[in-house]
């Protein structure tokens, strides 16, 4: 048998190599192709109509799946890790539905006429007035089902209110836009918005990350963990921040994109030995071969109606999640 | 060497007091057992000792004030496992032995070979080696219990706190693990177990604490404890005492709660003070 850090080690490689794959082939590939290499050669001084598409709609695009499936792997390995749930994912705490509430209200309000970057603050804003709340719900208890409960009432409030405004909406268009933007996509996006989100990813994803080591000892319960010196606070505080800051932006700029942490996280955490801390990488990496997957299909299926992103990774994610219910219940009976 | 001392140790859960005033003092060698009904509070003491609990007074290792003392400080000095046997995700016991390391190698690094090595050693001690790459959740309750054992075993601490360890296991299991116990408390550690089992916690331990409704009722070497009553009324039972192995233990007999053990007619209550008398 091979031993269980080479078969990590060669798991992430994969991952990685699969992940470059696909971000290449994400540049070359829209309603035409183009070759990808055609980015470096052109490097900052685009001059051909080719160079521009790949520089500034293809190069976004690609980047922008790469980091947000990444940070929605990323968040959604954590997230079950710390509730010691594998139903767990972003969605779950309503990350994704405030972050929509925000950018709704922004767009019912008519503010992303004035500025671009008005949507995704407005979503940002949403996230964090959700998590403040959130942290208040919780208390200093940390009470897992307390959390769980707590993101599931936010989520409802979050959907309940979207739906206010888009009943509301007396603008055929600014409802239009409203659903489209809920659905969740990458087309159309900018490097402004890439500027925008990568940082957030970042910082999120490394408050996330911090957490791999405190996971492991939280799988003996949080007594045990607390015994082998972790502190359940500070853990609670980087997941639910690094959720916030890192899905929230990604959200932000994309929409609602679902299951993407719970699909990913649940395929590979067998091929990690189950260990929470080895799953963070993993689950990073998969995410982002995952989303760059899904976006590249996106524009495969149906190249001339535009299928939306969230609609694709809901189709496939939704049976998943009802097959993961099955074989749980199949397993505690 | 460790040593412990609590001073009046009171805690409470949602308002209602579970533990009220709890002193004793405890050295490095000993092997203490904490007894007394469901309910009486055992396993708060065990949590208020290992500090996971608000409390009130204090709980001292080695003269230094546990809710004072930083995580890492006292995942250093005390190994704890609770009741419930339980490991999220279908982790190897040779990982779940490994997490015992985690309070000795640094924050960003994995274990190291000297950690690797601590943990199969822990785990040759309780006979797991074998289950090695065996998810945890695959394995028998006795077996499940040993790897825990073991996990507490590779953090190598002077102190063990053990909630329960024994409870569900079969009379082999139990007798190793109370074994176990006591060598670890005679190689020089500091070992507190919480027990149902009244005749193995007076054939094995060196001390008993008895709890009733979060008070301590009493502080003694079992054969003294045996012979004073206070099981009888604490434990609302009938008991005898025999001698094992040259010590002296109880066995419960019969419970006397319940009118149809009782002479007819006669109220439980009467029963249970005229006992008291003795």
């Amino acid at each position: 048998m091979i031993p269980v850090d080479r078969r990590f080690y060669v798991l992430l490689a994969s991952l990685a190599v699969a992940t470059a794959l696909l971000f290449v082939l994400s540049l070359g590939l829209g309603q035409v192709w183009i070759d990808p290499r055609l980015l470096i050669a052109s490097w900052g001084s685009p001059d051909t109509a080719e160079a521009i598409i790949l520089a500034e709609i293809r190069l976004p695009r690609a980047l922008l799946a790469l980091f947000i499936g990444a940070i929605l792997g990323l968040s959604g390995a954590v997230l079950q890790g710390f509730l010691r749930n594998p139903l767990a994912e972003p969605g779950l705490l309503g990350i994704s539905a405030t972050a929509s509430l925000g950018a709704v209200l922004a767009i019912y309000g008519g503010l992303t006429a004035f500025h671009p970057y008005a949507l995704p603050l407005a979503a940002l804003t949403g996230v964090l007035l959700a998590v403040l709340l959130l942290q208040t719900l919780v208390g200093r208890s940390g009470d897992i089902l307390t959390i769980i409960l707590a993101g599931v009432a936010l989520s409802s409030l979050a959907a309940a209110l979207t739906s206010l405004a888009l009943n509301l909406s007396t603008n055929p268009f600014a409802a239009l836009e409203i659903v489209f933007w809920m659905l969740g996509s990458l087309a159309d996006r900018s490097m402004v918005h890439v500027g925008l989100a990568l940082p957030f990813i970042i910082v999120g994803g490394g408050l996330l990350f911090m957490t791999g080591r405190a996971l492991d000892a939280l799988s003996l319960g949080a007594d045990v963990a607390q015994s082998l010196g972790v502190s359940i606070t500070l853990t609670r505080l980087l997941a639910i921040f690094g959720t916030a800051i890192g899905v929230g932006a990604a959200t932000a700029v994309s929409g609602a994109i679902g299951f993407v942490g719970l699909i990913v996280s649940h395929l590979l955490r067998p091929l990690v030995g189950q260990k929470p801390s080895r799953l963070l990488p993993a689950s990073a990496l998969g995410g982002a071969v995952f989303l760059l997957a899904a976006d590249i299909l996106v524009r495969i299926i149906m190249p001339e109606r535009d299928l939306k992103l969230g609609v694709v990774t809901a189709v496939l994610g939704a049976p998943f999640f009802l097959w993961l219910l099955l074989s749980l219940r199949r397993r505690s009976a | 060497m460790i040593s412990f001392s609590a001073k009046s140790l009171s805690a409470s859960i949602r308002a209602s007091t579970v533990l009220e005033g709890v002193s004793f003092d405890a050295e490095a060698g000993e092997l203490i057992g904490i007894i007394g009904p469901n309910g009486a509070g055992k396993s708060t003491l065990l949590r208020a000792m290992a500090g996971l609990l608000p409390h009130r007074g204090s709980a001292e290792w080695n003269g230094r004030v546990i809710s004072q003392m930083t995580h890492s400080e006292r995942s250093r000095l005390i190994a704890y496992m609770p009741q419930e046997r339980t490991v999220h995700w279908a982790i190897p016991c040779r990982d779940v032995v490994l997490l015992g390391r985690l309070p000795h190698h640094s924050r960003f690094a994995g274990p190291s070979t000297a950690d690797r090595m601590a943990a199969e050693d822990a785990m040759r001690q309780m006979d797991v080696a074998e289950f090695s790459d065996r998810p945890f959740d695959t394995l028998s309750g006795g077996e499940q219990a040993r790897v825990l054992v073991a996990r507490m075993l590779a953090q190598d601490t002077p102190s063990f706190l053990a909630d329960e360890p024994i409870n569900g296991l079969d009379p082999a299991h139990q007798i190793g693990f109370m074994r176990t116990f006591q060598a670890f408390a005679r190689s020089g550690r500091l070992v507190f177990v919480s027990l149902h089992d009244l005749t193995l916690a007076g054939r094995w331990c060196d001390r008993l604490l008895l709890l009733d409704q979060g008070k301590l009722k009493s502080n003694t070497p079992p054969d003294q404890l045996f012979t004073s009553g206070l099981i009888e009324h604490v434990y609302g039972i009938e008991t005898t005492t025999i001698t094992l192995a040259e010590r002296l233990t109880i066995v419960p007999c019969s419970d006397k709660r319940r009118p149809n053990r009782t002479t007819a007619g006669e109220p439980t209550e009467k029963t249970l003070n005229d006992r008291d008398l003795i």
